[in-house]
């Protein structure tokens, strides 16, 4: 199982407490009803599908109940990081250094 | 020939439902909460996981802005009455969930060896005076720790046959020295 360690709760704690949330950092559209057609599949739909570090979302559901952000590796599935949701997306130098 | 023995106990742990009493859910956002603080004569924990003892008011931190109350049917009335009061100048939200959940009390030498049949989280590592919300095979429960194998296990009414079958073949394992 895996370990996910929640910002809020500040504990390192089993994945079954945690639910995952889609890819992370997709801002709405502030005037969605001005986007072409192609823009609006772009947003609904279209996700990274990285290969190596992945920026995700993740709720502490049987915990805290918080959204937060994670930084995955979609190959090793080690956790990089996690952050507080509303934070700046870190830079690759920074999770190195998590590492 | 080998044997191998086996410890027999015929009471590993108690179970025991405890009665009825009134419990609240509290929200506020962080800033507000030493102006609530003062309103409802409560100590509100900053930390998920701490828990604070008011007169006979319990309070439990469960999230950034989200608290368990635990008071007494005599100060019930009270409590809501002062939560009315501050209600203008600072917002929250104080529901009763006096309903929703029943409290289990396990106590006994293998409690926390019971409590592992559900729990995924460490259930070790939890401090005695703390308490977790947490997992106990799919149901959402709070787990108080009062004592070093002493708990009290919050269940949502419609998981608690489920909760305690589990506990009792557990117990029923645990007596035959499995």
């Amino acid at each position: 199982m895996l370990l996910i360690h929640c910002p809020y709760c500040d504990e390192t704690l089993p994945e079954a407490e945690f639910a995952y949330a889609g890819e992370a950092h997709i801002a709405r559209p502030a005037d969605p009803s001005a986007l072409t057609d192609e823009e609006w599949r772009d947003f609904l739909f279209i996700r990274t599908n990285a290969r190596g570090p992945h920026y995700e979302r993740w709720r502490h559901i049987h915990g805290c109940g918080r959204f937060f952000n994670a930084c995955r590796d979609t190959v090793s599935d080690r956790f990089l990081m996690t952050y507080k949701a509303g934070e700046e997306r870190p830079a690759h130098a920074t999770l190195e250094a998590a590492e | 020939m080998t044997a191998q023995r086996h410890d027999f106990d015929a009471a590993p742990f108690r179970l025991e439902e405890l009665p009825w009493s009134p419990r609240f859910s509290l929200r506020v956002r962080p800033q507000n909460r030493a102006a609530l603080e003062g309103a409802l004569g409560l100590t509100l924990p900053a930390r998920i996981g701490e828990r604070s003892m008011t007169g006979g008011t319990e309070v439990l931190c469960l999230g950034p802005d989200e608290w368990t109350v635990l008071v007494p049917e005599s100060g019930r009335d009270a409590l809501v009455d002062a939560g009315a009061r501050i209600y203008a100048q600072t917002p929250h939200s104080l529901v009763e969930i006096s309903d929703r959940e029943i409290t289990l009390r396990l106590s006994g030498p293998q409690a926390l060896t019971a409590l592992t049949a559900g729990c995924p989280r460490d259930v070790e590592a939890l401090q005695t005076g703390r308490a977790a919300r947490t997992l106990f095979d799919s149901a959402t429960v709070i787990l108080w720790r009062d004592g070093a194998d002493s708990f009290r296990m919050d269940v949502w009414r419609s998981f608690l046959p489920h909760v305690r079958a589990i506990l009792d073949k557990v117990a029923a394992e645990l007596k035959s020295g499995l």
